[in-house]
């Protein structure tokens, strides 16, 4: 950051420039995109998590060609067979990945040291991803949807939310999973992904600290 | 220059690691992977189950769910909220009963709404029809229960002949006529498109025909043979061979064994959760997510990383170059 | 892959093959990821100045 000259301290309040200076300070550009790592993110176990938004990329794009012909089609057609058959194994794909990123994360107690948040957000984005897919399950307009649906509405009801979240409302169960839903997920994980690069990645269990939760300062 | 990461770095070595080319060899080793498995597999799609085909296969299940329909008996007529103002009905954990606070959100009246009104229409220009159902309407309430209730124990022992329903003789009324419109009604579609009709050109929820399927034997029947009901650990299936959702394993343990699912004997009190079940695993479900979330703010679970040494295999390397 | 799946149960667990697989293979490869070599960087390198963007 440039030192702060007597002149320029007497300059008038600018919101732009306190927003780019705070962003300046969170995440520099060198942050964001770092071209080097400690040397302890020497393991595949750091894969995880961007093999997961690897899988959720193709979940996405299938699901955009899925849209794109209407929820017909997949049905008629070799092509869009195909098309959802991408989405379903992107989808296995996504899911897996995404718990063996929880393991390694929770072995590697990666909470620590000011990163409670984005431990928390990840457990939202399991959440949200589940009601995704279950969203997504029941718009399939086949066997499998439809008793899904049946037996879903069980579920919903006793929690009270079974007329304003109609599990059996195609319409409504779809456009959740198209639109708000994928929305929900993406920015989520845009927020985790960001919260990664500001604090970077946590140091290594050390074996003298007692147990630390989400302090700042402290060192393990 | 102040910058955080470098305090919090201080004493540890680091090395070029080029985020982008790892980023696009993930995404190059994920479209191999997910291009060759659904090259390889494809994807299941058994087709719906339409009330057309449930009153082909099994007319006398279907008869029997029709004649349930009228006499308020059925799984949806007796439900509670959404549907139905059914007395007692709504799941509930002592005082928390979210089910009959929210109300009757989506109201259903089964006689009407499955039965009698797309009778009206595929009684026109049917005399027979018209006339059942003219005297099953203006009949007492007492009455239409006395034929229904026979009706019901008849269908008991129902067999099918040349495609109708046959029962021995009994005291039934219009019943049975009403129940030859109904399957004539389901076979040909049409109960399909009506359950539908809500009065404009556009629909998309499919409630009334779902919920009329459900009723039966017939869909679970299927399902069960999949392996997709509750008790068959069935959210954590799909059909065929097909991996289904095993992240969904925690939700489903609960619903295969007892006091969730039945009465189960502790201590010599007899436990039954299973009226109540789908609200109380909700609710453990919400917990146990919560928990997950907090897991850096709670003693013990917090802690397990350290004592089971996971973290030493990862970080193997790191703490021998130190 | 239409036809039913095979289960296995053992007491009140009951599990298709299909999922067995996933899970078992879930495990592989997280413990394949803890002990197999990544590629190593001996060279050290200095921390990136903010101001290098």
């Amino acid at each position: 950051m440039r030192e702060v000259s007597p002149a320029q301290q007497a300059e008038p309040s600018s919101w732009t420039l306190s927003l780019r200076r705070l962003i300046q300070r969170t995440l520099p550009l060198t942050h964001l995109l770092p071209d080097r790592q400690p040397v302890f993110v020497g393991s595949w176990v750091y894969i995880f998590g961007v093999v997961s938004i690897a899988g959720l990329i193709w979940v996405v794009a299938s699901g955009v060609v899925l849209a794109l012909f209407g929820p017909q089609w997949w049905h008629q057609s070799g092509v869009g067979r195909f098309v959802n058959s991408l989405h379903l194994w992107s989808v296995q794909v996504f899911f897996v990945f995404m718990v063996l990123h929880l393991w390694g994360q929770y072995f590697m107690a990666g909470w620590r040291d000011g990163r409670a948040k984005t431990w928390m957000v990840g457990v939202v984005i399991f959440a949200f991803s589940i009601v995704t897919a279950f969203t997504g399950f029941i718009s399939q307009q086949n066997f499998d949807g439809q008793w899904i649906a049946v037996n879903a509405k069980d579920a919903t009801n006793a929690a009270g939310i079974g007329s304003f979240f109609n599990v059996l409302n195609f319409g409504q169960m779809y456009g959740l999973h198209i639109v708000l839903l994928p929305m929900l997920v993406g920015t989520l994980v845009g927020v985790h992904v960001l919260l990664v690069r500001i604090k970077g990645v946590v140091r290594p269990i050390e074996k003298k600290q007692p147990a630390q939760p989400a302090g700042e300062k402290s060192a393990s | 220059m102040d910058d955080p990461q470098d305090r919090y770095y201080a004493g540890i070595r680091m090395i070029r690691f080029d985020l982008v080319k790892e980023f696009v060899l993930a995404l190059l080793a994920v479209s191999i992977v997910v291009i060759g498995l659904a090259g390889v597999f494809s994807s299941p799609d058994d087709p719906a189950v339409t009330i057309q085909t449930w009153a082909t296969k099994d007319p006398v299940d279907f008869v029997t769910t029709a004649t349930s329909e009228l006499a308020y008996q059925s799984g949806t007529a007796q439900y509670g909220p959404p549907y139905t103002n059914t007395a007692g009905a709504g799941q509930a954990v002592g005082p928390i009963a979210p089910q009959s606070w929210a109300g009757v959100g989506n109201p259903i009246d089964t006689a009407k709404d499955f039965v009698l009104q797309p009778l009206g229409y595929a009684a026109v220009g049917n005399p027979t029809l018209t006339k059942a159902l003219q005297t099953y309407t203006a009949a007492s309430s007492d009455q239409q229960q006395t034929w229904l209730t026979n009706y019901t124990n008849a269908l008991a022992d129902a067999t099918v002949t040349n495609d109708e329903v046959t029962v021995a003789s009994g005291d039934y009324g219009p019943v049975p006529d009403l129940m030859t419109g109904m399957l004539g009604l389901a076979r040909t579609g049409a109960l399909d498109g009506l359950l539908l009709n809500s009065g404009n050109l556009y629909q998309t929820d499919f409630t009334k025909p779902l919920l009329f399927m459900g009723d039966g034997s017939y869909l679970s029947g299927l399902a069960a043979d999949q392996h997709l009901t509750g008790d068959q650990w069935g959210m954590m299936n799909e059909t065929g061979q097909y991996p289904g959702q095993t992240w969904l394993w925690l939700f489903s343990f609960w619903y295969q064994f007892a006091p969730f699912n039945g009465p189960a004997t502790i201590m010599g009190q007899t436990i039954d959760w299973s009226a109540n079940t789908d609200l109380i695993v909700i609710m453990l479900m919400i917990i146990l997510t919560a928990l997950l979330a907090f897991v850096p703010f709670t003693p013990i679970l917090r802690d397990i990383p350290r004592w089971v040494p996971v973290y030493r295999v990862i970080w193997r390397r790191y703490y021998r170059g130190r | 892959m239409d036809a039913p799946a095979t289960y296995l149960s053992w007491n009140f667990i009951l599990i298709s093959v299909p999922n067995v697989l996933m899970i078992l293979g879930m495990i592989a490869v997280f413990v394949v990821a803890l002990i197999a070599p990544f590629p190593s960087h001996s060279e050290a390198v200095e921390p990136e100045d903010s101001n290098d963007a």
